[in-house]
C-alpha cells in the first residue's frame, strides 16, 4: 500500500514539474476556432477561417464596418459619385459602365519593405481572371473591363455595369514582387506553388497590423505584429489562432487557460454559449452578435402541394418562432420575417408578416381541400395523407431541436411532417445543390449587407442537370416581377430611390413565400473580461478586421 | 521461411492493389465533389465556372481514367497532392504519421505493460477480490466511451488541477512541452485499449493454466508461479498475439475520437477529414497506410506464432 502511496505521490510530483512554466506569456493572445484553413490564397477558394487569420495579416479596400456602413481600409478615400471618384462611363453596347478610382493609403507596404502598389492590384485582377488560377469565384474579375493604372498608388477600375455596390469589385492586392513570376512560370500550377501556401512566413505576405510567423498544420497559426504596418500599433506580442475542433474540448481549453477566447465566427452554438454563460458568466464576456445568417426552410416548388401559396402559408402560420427563439435559444436569435436583416439600413418594418396562427394556418387547409383529419392527419377528398419531409444537417443540435418543435406544432394542425437528415457533405453536396429533397430543406444563408438574392431567387438561377447544378435558387422560384425588381435594385445608384425598390421586395417576397423564413442565427463570441476592444460586426466583415483595436486591462 | 515471406509480401502486394482502386471508387461514388460543395458555399459560381474549375482539378475525367493517372504517378514515387492541404500528400502524412506512431505506440506499450500483468494475476486468481478489481478495471475501460473519458480527463487534469495542457501539441523544438501534451492523450488511449488485452489475456491464461501439462509441472514440483511464468503464459500468448495484430491496424489509422478531443494532429482525422472533403488523394494514401500495417502486423503475428509455439511450422 505504501508503495502505491509513493507511487501516486511521484507521479504527482512529475506531473506538477511538466506543468511548470504552462502558462501563456501575457502579452499573448490565443483565439480558437473550431476549423482550420484549407489555404492561405485570399482569392483561392473562400472560408471563414481563412478570412479571420488573414484580416490580420492584410486590408481589403472596402469593408462594411460594425455599424453595416461601407468604409475604406486600404483607401484613403470611399469612392462616391459626389467626391468625383465614381464616373459613370458609356460602354461599346450602348449600356453604362463606371469607373471608380481608388488611391492606396501611402503607407501602406509589404512586410518586406516593398509599398503595397497599383501594379500589385492589377497583378491580383490578371491572376484572378486567369481560367487555370484555380480562382473559384471569378465574377468580381469578370466584371472588371481594365485598371487603369496612374501612378504608384492611384488606379481606376472600368467596371462592365454600373450598379450600386461598385465598391465590391475591387481586388485586393497581392505581392507581384513575390507572384507574378510563381504564376507566370505555369498559370495552372499557381494554386499549388503560390507563396502563401509554400513560403506563408514570408514577410512580403503581409501589409496588415500582423504577419504569419509560424504554421502548424492543422494545429495552430502564430502571428506577430508586422513592422511595416500604417496603422495604429496592435497590442500584442503574439496572436495565435488555435484550432481544436471538438466544442467539448475547446469550452474545456478555454476554462484551463490553454486559450483566451472563442471566435465567435467560428466557435460554439448557441446552446453551448448560453449554458457557458450561466456558468461562467463572471469571468467570460459572452457577446451575442444577431447578423446575417438567414436561417431558414427553403421550399421545393416543384412539389405540387407547395405550388400553391395558401398551402406555403398555412405552413408558415402554423409555427410559433417566437417562441422557438426564447425557449431554445434564450431570445438570443431574433425571429426572421423575410430574408433582409432588421439591423440592414434597406430593412423595411411595414412589409408584411405572417405570426404564428394555427387557426389561419386551419382555415387556409380546409380552403384547399384537406378538411378530413384522420388519426390527427389531414386527408383530401382523395383519401390522400397531408405529408411532407423536411430535412436538414444531420449532426447540427441546433437545427435538430428546431427541426422536431416545427415538426409538432405542424402536427398540431394535422400535417404530418418526417424528418429524413443527412451528413452536411451529402447534404449540401447533393441534396440541395440538385434540389433533390421531395418538399422542405432547412439551413442557413450568409450574407453581407444590402446584398443582392440574385443567385438565390432569379428564376435563371435554378440548378439544373443542363446548367451544370449552378445558380442557389433551389426552392425553382420563378416570378418575371420579382426578376424585374433584383435587376432595377443593381442598377440604382441613388440611395433613396433603392430603399423605395428594396422595401417592394419585401412585399414580393412576403406575398410570393418561397421560404419559410425561421430566425437570424446570432454568434457567440466567448471573451475573458480583461480584453477589451472587440466588436463583432455580424456580417462577413469579421472582428479581427479590427484586431489592433484589441487590448488587454487588468489582466 | 524465405519462401513463405516472399509469398505473403506478394500477396500482400496484391491486395494493396486491390484495395488502392476499391478505396478510390468508393470516394469517388460519394455524393457530390468538391466543387459542388463550392457551388453550395459560393453564390457567384456560374456555370462555366464549375466547369473550368472540375477541369483544372480534373473531375470532368472518368473515375478509371484519374484512377490509372494516379498508379502511374504513385509507381514512379509521386503519391500525388492534396486538394484540401494545397500540398504534396506525403508531405501532410509523414509528419501525422510519426506523431500517431508515438501516440499509438506509447499507448500500446503501456496498455501491455499494464494488461498483461494484470490479466495473468487476475487468473491466477480467479474469483476473488483481486480478479473482480482487475475484472471492474477491465469493464470500464472496455465500456467508457473514449469522448466521455477524454473529457473528464481533460477536467481533472488541466482545468480543475491545472497541470497538464487540455489539447494541443506543444511547440515543436520543446520537447518537454510536447511530451507534456502527449500525457492526457496517452492516458485516455492506454485505458481504453488495457481493458480490451486484460480481457483476452486473462481467458487466454485461464485455459492454459487448466491445461494437463501444467498439471504435470506442479506435480513435478513447480511453484504455481514458475507454472504459470514459465508454461501457461507463452501459450497463453498466441490468442493475445491474434487480437493485437487484427489492432494493430489501427494503429496507422489513429483514434479519431482522441485526436479530435485534444486536437492531436495523427492520422485518424487526417483521413476523415480528406473523406469528407473529397480530398481523394490524401484519402486513398491514408487508407492504404492503414492497409499496409494490418497486413505487415498479420504477417509479424504469424512469425510471433512460430516463436511462441515450436509445432508451428511456416511454410
Amino acid at each position: 500500500m505504501k508503495l502505491l502511496q509513493r507511487m501516486f505521490q511521484t507521479f504527482v510530483l512529475a506531473l506538477t514539474v511538466l506543468a511548470g512554466g504552462s502558462l501563456a506569456h501575457a502579452e499573448t493572445l490565443v483565439i480558437c476556432m473550431t476549423q482550420f484553413p484549407s489555404n492561405l490564397h485570399p482569392d483561392i477558394d473562400s472560408m471563414l477561417a481563412k478570412t479571420l487569420v488573414l484580416s490580420a495579416t492584410r486590408r481589403p479596400f472596402v469593408v462594411h464596418d460594425q455599424d453595416w456602413e461601407p468604409i475604406c481600409m486600404l483607401c484613403t478615400a470611399f469612392p462616391t459619385m459626389e467626391n468625383g471618384l465614381v464616373v459613370t462611363e458609356p460602354l461599346e453596347n450602348g449600356a453604362e459602365g463606371l469607373a471608380v478610382t481608388y488611391t492606396i493609403q501611402e503607407g501602406a507596404t509589404w512586410g518586406d519593405g516593398r509599398p503595397v502598389t497599383a501594379g500589385d492590384v492589377v497583378f491580383s485582377w490578371e491572376m484572378g481572371k486567369h481560367p487555370l488560377s484555380g480562382v473559384s469565384d471569378q465574377e468580381s474579375y469578370r466584371r472588371i473591363r481594365s485598371i487603369e493604372v496612374h501612378d504608384e498608388k492611384t488606379f481606376t477600375v472600368h467596371l462592365d455595369r454600373a450598379t450600386f455596390d461598385y465598391y465590391r469589385y475591387v481586388p485586393g492586392p497581392l505581392p507581384a514582387h513575390l507572384e507574378r513570376p510563381i504564376f507566370e512560370a505555369e498559370p495552372s500550377e499557381y494554386r499549388n506553388r503560390t507563396a502563401h501556401d509554400s513560403d506563408p512566413t514570408n514577410p512580403a505576405l503581409a501589409y496588415g497590423p500582423y504577419r504569419i510567423t509560424r504554421i502548424e498544420s492543422g494545429a495552430e497559426i502564430v502571428l506577430e505584429p508586422n513592422e511595416t504596418w500604417w496603422g495604429e500599433a496592435p497590442t500584442f506580442d503574439k496572436v495565435i489562432f488555435k484550432i481544436i475542433e471538438n466544442t467539448a474540448a475547446l469550452e474545456a481549453n478555454l476554462l484551463s487557460g490553454a486559450v483566451d477566447m472563442i471566435a465567435g465566427e467560428l466557435g460554439l452554438t448557441l446552446d453551448q454559449a448560453v449554458a457557458f454563460e450561466k456558468r461562467h458568466g463572471d469571468r467570460y464576456t459572452v457577446l451575442f452578435k444577431a447578423g446575417l445568417i438567414y436561417e431558414h426552410v427553403d421550399l421545393n416548388l416543384d412539389n405540387p402541394l407547395l405550388q400553391d401559396v395558401r398551402m406555403r402559408r398555412a405552413l408558415l402560420h402554423a409555427i410559433d418562432r417566437d417562441t422557438i427563439s426564447a425557449r431554445l435559444f434564450e431570445g438570443r436569435q431574433p425571429t426572421a420575417h423575410g430574408s433582409i436583416s432588421p439591423l440592414d439600413w434597406i430593412y423595411d418594418p411595414d412589409s408584411p408578416r405572417l405570426p404564428y396562427d394555427p387557426q389561419r394556418a386551419v382555415a387556409l387547409l380546409e380552403e384547399l381541400g384537406w378538411s378530413n383529419v384522420k388519426e390527427g392527419v389531414r386527408h383530401n377528398a382523395e383519401g390522400e395523407r397531408l405529408v411532407f419531409e423536411i430535412m436538414t444537417t444531420a449532426g447540427n443540435r441546433s437545427r435538430e431541436l428546431v427541426q422536431q418543435v416545427l415538426q409538432s406544432q405542424w402536427k398540431a394542425v394535422g400535417i404530418d411532417v418526417r424528418i429524413r437528415n443527412e451528413p452536411a457533405r451529402v447534404f449540401f453536396g447533393q441534396t440541395v445543390t440538385q434540389r433533390r429533397f421531395s418538399a422542405m430543406a432547412m439551413f442557413a444563408w450568409v450574407s453581407s449587407p444590402e446584398n443582392v438574392p440574385r443567385t438565390v431567387l432569379k428564376s435563371d438561377q435554378i440548378p439544373t442537370a443542363e446548367n451544370n447544378w449552378s445558380g442557389q435558387n433551389y426552392t425553382g422560384y420563378a416570378n418575371p416581377a420579382m426578376d424585374k425588381l433584383l435587376d432595377a435594385i443593381e442598377v440604382e445608384l441613388d440611395r433613396e430611390k433603392r430603399r423605395i425598390l428594396w422595401a417592394e421586395f419585401q412585399h414580393l417576397y412576403a406575398e410570393d413565400l418561397p421560404v419559410l423564413p425561421l430566425y437570424w442565427r446570432a454568434e457567440p463570441h466567448i471573451l475573458p473580461v480583461w480584453l477589451k476592444g472587440v466588436r463583432p460586426t455580424g456580417h462577413t466583415g469579421v472582428s479581427t478586421l479590427w484586431i489592433e483595436e484589441w487590448r488587454s486591462e487588468g489582466r | 521461411m524465405l519462401h513463405y515471406l516472399i509469398r505473403r509480401l506478394g500477396e500482400s502486394a496484391v491486395v494493396l492493389f486491390i484495395m488502392s482502386f476499391v478505396i478510390y471508387a468508393l470516394i469517388g461514388l460519394m455524393p457530390g465533389d468538391p466543387i459542388d460543395l463550392m457551388i453550395s458555399a459560393n453564390p457567384n459560381l456560374t456555370a462555366a465556372d464549375a466547369q473550368r474549375l472540375r477541369a483544372l482539378h480534373g473531375l470532368d475525367r472518368p473515375i478509371t481514367e484519374r484512377y490509372l493517372a494516379w498508379l502511374g504517378g504513385a509507381l514512379q514515387g509521386d503519391l500525388g497532392y492534396s486538394r484540401t492541404h494545397t500540398r504534396p500528400v506525403i508531405e501532410v502524412l509523414w509528419p501525422r504519421l510519426w506523431n500517431t506512431v508515438l501516440l499509438m505506440g506509447l499507448s500500446l506499450a503501456l496498455a501491455l505493460l499494464i494488461a498483461l500483468p494484470l490479466g495473468m494475476l487476475a487468473a491466477v486468481r480467479p474469483r476473488g477480490a483481486v480478479d473482480h478489481s482487475i475484472n471492474l478495471f477491465a469493464f470500464a475501460g472496455i465500456s467508457v466511451p473514449p469522448f466521455w473519458l477524454a473529457i473528464l480527463l481533460i477536467m481533472l487534469f488541466a482545468v480543475t488541477l491545472g497541470w497538464l495542457p487540455a489539447s494541443g501539441m506543444g511547440e515543436p523544438d520543446n520537447p518537454v512541452e510536447a511530451a507534456k501534451h502527449l500525457v492526457l492523450p496517452v492516458l485516455t488511449l492506454t485505458l481504453l485499449t488495457a481493458g480490451g488485452i486484460i480481457r483476452f489475456m486473462r481467458a487466454a491464461m485461464m485455459e492454459s493454466l487448466r491445461q494437463d501439462y501444467i498439471r504435470t509441472a506442479l506435480a513435478k514440483g513447480l511453484s504455481g508461479r514458475e507454472a504459470a511464468l514459465g508454461h501457461a503464459m507463452r501459450n497463453a500468448m498466441i490468442p493475445v498475439v491474434t487480437i493485437l495484430a487484427l489492432n494493430f491496424g489501427a494503429l496507422f489509422s489513429g483514434a479519431l475520437i482522441t485526436e479530435t478531443m485534444f486536437g492531436y494532429l495523427g492520422m485518424g482525422k487526417t483521413i476523415y477529414d480528406a473523406i469528407l472533403g473529397n480530398d481523394y488523394h490524401l484519402a486513398l494514401v491514408g487508407l492504404l497506410f492503414a492497409t499496409l500495417t494490418t497486413l505487415i502486423a498479420n504477417l509479424g503475428a504469424d512469425f510471433a506464432y512460430a516463436w511462441l509455439d515450436p509445432r508451428i511450422k511456416l511454410r
